[in-house]
């Protein structure tokens, strides 16, 4: 099983509800993101491209947090979800600064912190808070390893790319264009 | 066309730029290089030389009690820089193989003992005061300096952990691949002669202190100046200095190469990279390069000791100081303009 | 003032009110599996959001005592189980620290924002004495309301009771007005809210200055989203590169206050190349000939310089409307308050939709139905002695709502007859009427003005009295009978108690009643008893309605192809491509175009517009919220910028051409918009001091509309006829 997570950036009109919905699902405290909304703009006015998207933690397939990780608190769950056990962490911020998308950051109680493609809810067969809540539908979830799933189909479907590629990471959040 | 990148997200330390680690881990590495550097040339000498020729006081007795002292400090710096700090002791539960963090928590572990067992082998001779006090410490050193062997192993571990450390401190950053400025190796021995040179400079600098009175530099530090002091008994010997000096300025040498060599690399290397070297050379953080860690750090010391050498100056504590400040500034340059360095550059707004 | 036909909505058959509660149980299922996480400790209460009008239905969960969050209603047509991002930060609204807690009477002048602490007993004596009083001297005529939402209800109730008709909302005179006035004119009906757009089964979609995805009503957005997926044709006007216009086939960069001039070259191009619906057009126009007549004039070559869109661009996208018709969709905006020919802009954007036949057709405007809800049966009102002060001899003849300017008006002035005290209920009129100084003005020659709200806004910082209300997450409220699609009626019940002295407004305005005297009035003596009632009165299940949150009605044919009536409430009784009201009243007939002044040489046009995270003025001290969106910027054209000096991230004010001058706000020097006018979003650079967390952040446009335009058709007032220089400021 390999959960990943499909955003069509097409769709997208970049009004955060799923920076919202993680908020209030998750508790995350006043003045911290889990996941957030990056507006690229290329081209000259009056034809510049816009692509909006909506982006968080990527659950690498080869996450640096991971293997910087010096007690073992940062780990690849089911599923490939990078999670972090908030008693094991120390605080040391090898996994901020490991991390190509700035995707985490230092929870006020001390621990690390990120999106956790909001597992509590998988588990019980939900969807992400953020995917359960997109007004425009923008966002899909589900198991790449199953060729039937709704990614899988999209991904073969649609023009796709993941952020910084180069940063060799194999990202697992894809924007479809 | 520039890209307009925008970001709603704001987490502290995170945005506009990566800042997570303050002045707490440079000055961690700083010393970290700085141990790592008195530890192997502590062993160096154990193993090398006689034990009558040795005048091991400054090398072998000042030199690792001094580093006991700045790696203590240098750990509570790297645990002041701990946000979850009750959970500190999860390092020593486990060992995680791909972690440079983990392999270090690991071998500072190692250090001590090491560095512990070099000082004890000559502190009798070194220190009489103490030794007077307490006979135990007579008897350790005896019994060590009594078997050759251990004596030889002693050096040896310090050698290998010492080389091990100084790495490590630049090993911590390179593994961290999402920040440019550090995703290269190099970083690992140039950190390990950065050290072993500002292990040399500290050392001479004690030495300095130590000349007989009107000797002495008009400027010298009260502080290094009662520690060398402290060991009353037999003056130090002097004839150790050249040899720190001519040994400071191979290392001051080397390291210079692997600037230029990494620096090379960034700038022929992918644009992330080029704009990271930018950083250092011309960008923000240039002036410090280029003033405190190239031209005062690097080549002004390299030229007094090379005068010193050649007996054309007296010795002075200036190189000392100039190698410290230069190796402490590295440090922080290499934390801090690494933080900012990024495969992609987000211009946050409000 | 012509007759309108009476909405041909409100004609429900009884025996559809019968099939409701059927419909509504047999989704009884689906809402009890719905949103349940089956975790314990957990409960669930739905209700209906408030943050903004919408009124989405929402699951509030509630764990440990606490609101833990809010999740869309999946039975609400509106919502289909999805909020917007101010719906789901609803949360934020029921902890915001700086909420109102308790009953304040001012203690110093007026503006001073100081007070003291006042029990309701003394503040609602206090209150009904002053009313009295006005009363006695002026006529209950003298006291005014301003209302906003769905809150409003019983307040003007109460001030119907109390004998005053002067009650209005920023919502006609300040925002949608031109374009229900332009709609009516046309169609004779309204476009409502929601609005009766067919958004998700458009095949081409054309937004004038419509900017979906940052205007964030939910329904529009989500169909917004599905057409936008389907890969519907997609037609952006707007001097701003919205969002929508990122997804755009064709964005056109029209000089600001130039919108007429393209829809008419548009027509122009629709008629002389036969490319609109002669079938539809013949069967329903009214004067289409007289209207082709006076069409002749404005070709896409006129237009050129007018608009700065070339004429082939103008061709291109009038072809591409004409090739999806009637599934195109000219969508007639919500805001139009922009240059002072809005009625006349709305209408020329009613008459092209005309043209493409999409009125009453699917994927254009579909006919809304409604449930029938009868109202509760009150005394009836006291006869007012005197007519509505707003619009004094009927000077906008085609207003159809009361003017909130025209009550500012009059109080300014004692023309046509003095008002002397203002009720304002949850609108921030000093952030929505335009030029604060004449409100200010006003507040000056009343004797009461009391200000009902939840945060203390810029309006209660002036008020004699403020009344703490709890927010919806706290409180009933009127039902929600909805015009919509899909017909249904929504409750909005308590999913938590007020944390302190707030009410809700029944509570309050039934109470101010007691005071008036006018207990009679109030039957009633609680809000379930109320609802209960009217509830009752519908057919429907009031217990079915509390466990659901919602009932929902039969559809009813929404096109004219599946048999609603095509009918229309004009005079002529069809689409009146040529307005004999207009004609007779001196108006044109069909829109002409003025070219906009122009502002100071060297100054920008001041725009502003919606971000999707906050809801007017009213939610920026909403810590979740704000979270999302603390402060806004200016958008300058990022070559503008360059000459200016300024780079993204710099501080600057604001100065208009009245030498007023706004916070310091960051610049986004930005390659999306025009190099002849800024960019603000609305409701920042709050100076109300209650507004803790939200004083001084970013700028506020509202401080900036000196001046604005009167709509001669109806009363509204244009905003967008300011402008603006940037100076640098300090840090803050």
């Amino acid at each position: 099983m390999r959960y990943v997570m499909v955003i069509d950036t097409r769709r997208c009109v970049g009004c955060m509800d799923c920076v919202v919905a993680c908020k209030t699902e998750n508790n995350v405290p006043e003045g911290y993101n889990r996941d957030w909304i990056t507006e690229e703009v290329r081209g000259a006015y009056p034809q510049p491209r816009l692509e909006i998207r909506s982006e968080r933690c990527n659950h690498c397939a080869r996450p640096p947090c991971v293997s910087c990780c010096p007690t073992g608190a940062s780990r690849v769950h089911r599923g490939g979800v990078v999670l972090v056990a908030h008693r094991q962490c120390i605080g040391c911020k090898a996994c901020l600064a490991a991390c190509p998308y700035d995707a985490r950051f230092t929870h006020p109680d001390g621990y690390a912190d990120k999106c956790t493609f909001c597992h509590h809810r998988v588990d019980q067969g939900q969807l992400p808070a953020c995917v359960s809540v997109c007004p425009t539908h923008c966002m899909h979830f589900g198991d790449l390893d199953n060729p039937e799933s709704e990614v899988s189909r999209l991904l073969r479907s649609r023009a796709h790319h993941a952020l910084l590629p180069e940063a060799g990471c194999q990202p697992h959040v894809f924007y479809l264009t | 066309m520039p890209i307009e990148l925008t970001t709603t997200r704001h987490n502290p330390g995170i945005d506009p730029t990566l800042h997570v680690w303050g002045w707490e881990i440079p000055v961690y590495l700083f010393l970290g290089g700085l141990v790592a550097g008195l530890m192997i040339i502590a062993g160096v000498r154990l193993v090398l030389v006689q034990p009558r020729e040795r005048q091991a006081m400054v090398c072998c007795t000042i030199g690792p009690l001094v580093g006991l002292t700045l790696l203590s400090l240098g750990m509570l710096a790297l645990f002041l820089d701990l946000s979850h700090k009750l959970y500190v002791w999860r390092l020593y539960l486990t060992f995680q193989i791909t972690s440079p963090m983990s392999w270090g928590s690991w071998i500072l572990l190692l250090v001590y003992p090491a560095l512990l067992a070099n000082a004890l082998t000559h502190l009798p001779e070194a220190i009489p005061s103490v030794a007077r006090r307490f006979h135990a410490f007579v008897a350790i050193s005896d019994f060590i300096l009594a078997r050759p062997r251990v004596v030889i192993g002693i050096g040896l571990a310090n050698i290998v952990v010492g080389v091990a450390l100084g790495l490590y401190t630049g090993i911590l950053l390179s593994a961290l691949p999402a920040r440019p400025l550090w995703n290269t190796a190099i970083l690992g021995p140039l950190f390990l002669f950065s050290g072993l040179s500002t292990a040399a400079a500290l050392l001479h600098g004690i030495l300095v202190l130590s000349f007989k009175d009107g000797e002495r530099p008009a400027f010298a530090d009260f502080l290094l100046s009662s520690l060398a002091r402290w060991s009353e008994g037999r003056a130090p010997d002097t004839r150790i200095a050249p040899l720190l000096t001519q040994a400071d300025n191979s290392f001051l040498t080397v390291e210079l190469g692997l600037l230029i060599l990494f620096l090379l690399g960034m700038v022929s290397s992918t644009a992330a990279s080029q704009q990271a070297a930018a950083l250092l050379l011309t960008g923000p953080y240039a002036a410090p390069f280029w003033v405190l860690v190239i031209g005062s750090g690097i080549l002004a010391p390299l030229t007094l000791q090379y005068l010193e050498l050649q007996n054309r100056i007296r010795h002075t504590l200036a190189p000392a100081v100039l190698v410290l400040v230069g190796g402490l500034t590295l440090r922080f340059i290499l934390v801090f303009a690494g933080q900012e360095s990024h495969w992609a550059r987000v211009a946050s707004l409000p | 003032m012509p007759e309108l036909s009476r909405r041909r909505f409100l004609k429900i058959s009884s025996a559809s009110i019968v099939t409701a509660g059927a419909a509504g149980s047999s989704l009884a299922a689906l809402a009890r599996t719905s949103g349940a996480t089956g975790e314990s400790g957990l409960r669930q209460v739905p209700t209906f959001c408030d943050i903004c009008f919408w009124k989405c239905g929402c699951i509030a969960t509630v764990r440990e005592g606490r609101l833990w969050k809010l999740e869309g209603n999946p039975l609400d047509p509106l919502c289909r189980g999805r909020l917007c991002p101010r719906g789901t930060g609803g949360v934020g609204a029921l902890t915001d620290p700086d909420r109102l807690r308790t009953p304040l009477i001012r203690t110093q002048e007026r503006g001073a924002e100081k007070w003291k602490e006042a029990t309701w007993e003394e503040a609602l004596t206090h209150i009904a004495e002053k009313m009295k009083k006005i009363a006695a001297t002026h006529g209950p005529e003298a006291m005014a309301l301003f209302s906003h939402g769905i809150g409003g209800t019983f307040l003007k109730h109460t001030l119907k009771a109390f004998g005053s008709p002067n009650i209005a909302a920023p919502s006609f005179a300040q925002c949608r007005g031109p374009r229900d006035v332009g709609f009516r004119l046309t169609f004779g009906e309204d476009i409502g809210s929601p609005e009766r757009t067919d958004i998700e089964n458009a095949q081409c979609l054309v937004l004038i200055g419509s900017h979906l995805g940052e205007n964030m009503h939910n329904t529009q957005v989500q169909e917004f989203a599905t057409a936008v997926g389907r890969g519907a044709s997609l037609i952006v006007v707007d001097p701003r590169f919205s969002v929508a216009a990122g997804k755009a086939k064709y964005y056109l960069p029209i000089k600001p206050g130039t919108d007429l001039a393209l829809i008419l070259a548009w027509m122009n191009v629709l008629v002389t190349e036969k490319l609109y619906d002669v079938e539809y057009v013949t069967k329903h126009g009214h004067g289409f000939e007289a209207f082709v007549a006076a069409l002749a004039p404005w070709t896409p070559e006129w237009a050129y310089p007018e608009t700065g869109i070339n004429p082939a661009l103008i061709r291109a996208t009038a072809r591409e409307m004409a090739r999806y018709r009637p599934a195109t969709l000219v969508h007639p905006g919500r805001h139009t308050n922009w240059y002072g020919d809005d009625a006349q802009r709305s209408r020329a954007l009613a008459l092209l939709n005309a043209l493409l036949g999409s009125w009453g057709r699917k994927g254009g405007f579909y006919a809304p139905s409604t449930m029938a809800v009868p109202d509760y049966p009150y005394p009836e009102y006291p006869k007012a002695k005197r007519p509505k002060v707003d619009n004094p001899d009927h000077k906008y003849r085609f207003a159809h709502e009361t003017l909130t300017t025209g009550i500012r008006e009059a109080t300014l002035t004692g023309q046509p007859y003095p008002i002397k005290g203002w009720l304002v209920y949850a609108t921030n009129l000093l952030q929505a009427l335009p030029s604060e100084a004449e409100t200010i003005r006003a507040i000056q020659q009343l004797d009461l003005l009391v200000v009902i709200d939840v945060v203390p806004s810029e309006t209660a910082g002036w008020a004699d009295v403020v009344l703490p209300e709890s927010t919806y997450l706290e409180r009933h409220d009127e039902l929600n009978v909805e015009v919509f699609k899909e017909p249904f009626v929504a409750l909005r019940q308590p999913v938590i108690a007020s944390p302190h002295d707030q009410k809700p407004n029944w509570w309050i305005a039934r109470q101010l009643a007691v005071k008036l005297g006018l207990e009679s009035y109030y039957p009633w003596k609680d809000i379930e008893e109320y609802l209960g009632a009217r509830v009752k009165e519908a057919g429907l299940d009031f217990a079915e309605l509390k466990k659901h949150g919602l009932i929902r009605g039969p559809r009813e044919p929404l096109y004219f192809e599946d048999g609603a009536p095509a009918e229309f409430g004009t005079p002529s009784g069809k689409i009146e491509f040529y307005s004999n009201q207009l004609q007779q009243a001196g108006f044109d007939p069909v829109p002409k175009f003025t070219r906009p002044e122009a502002g100071p040489p060297g100054s920008f046009r001041l725009l502003f517009g919606r971000a999707p995270v906050h809801t007017f003025s009213r939610t920026h001290t909403n810590r979740v919220l704000s979270d999302m969106m603390s402060e806004n910027a200016v958008w300058v054209n990022a070559a503008a910028a360059r000459r200016l000096g300024l780079k993204s991230g710099d501080r600057v004010r604001l100065r208009n051409q009245d030498g007023v001058l706004s916070h310091a706000v960051g610049v986004k020097a930005t390659e999306r918009i025009r190099p002849d006018c800024v960019y603000l979003v609305h409701g920042f650079g709050h100076t109300a001091r209650g507004l803790r967390h939200a004083f001084g952040k970013g700028a506020s446009d509202a401080q900036l509309i000196t001046r604005y335009k009167v709509d001669p058709l109806m009363g509204g007032t244009a905003m967008n006829v300011n402008f603006v220089t940037l100076e640098p400021a300090e840090r803050a």
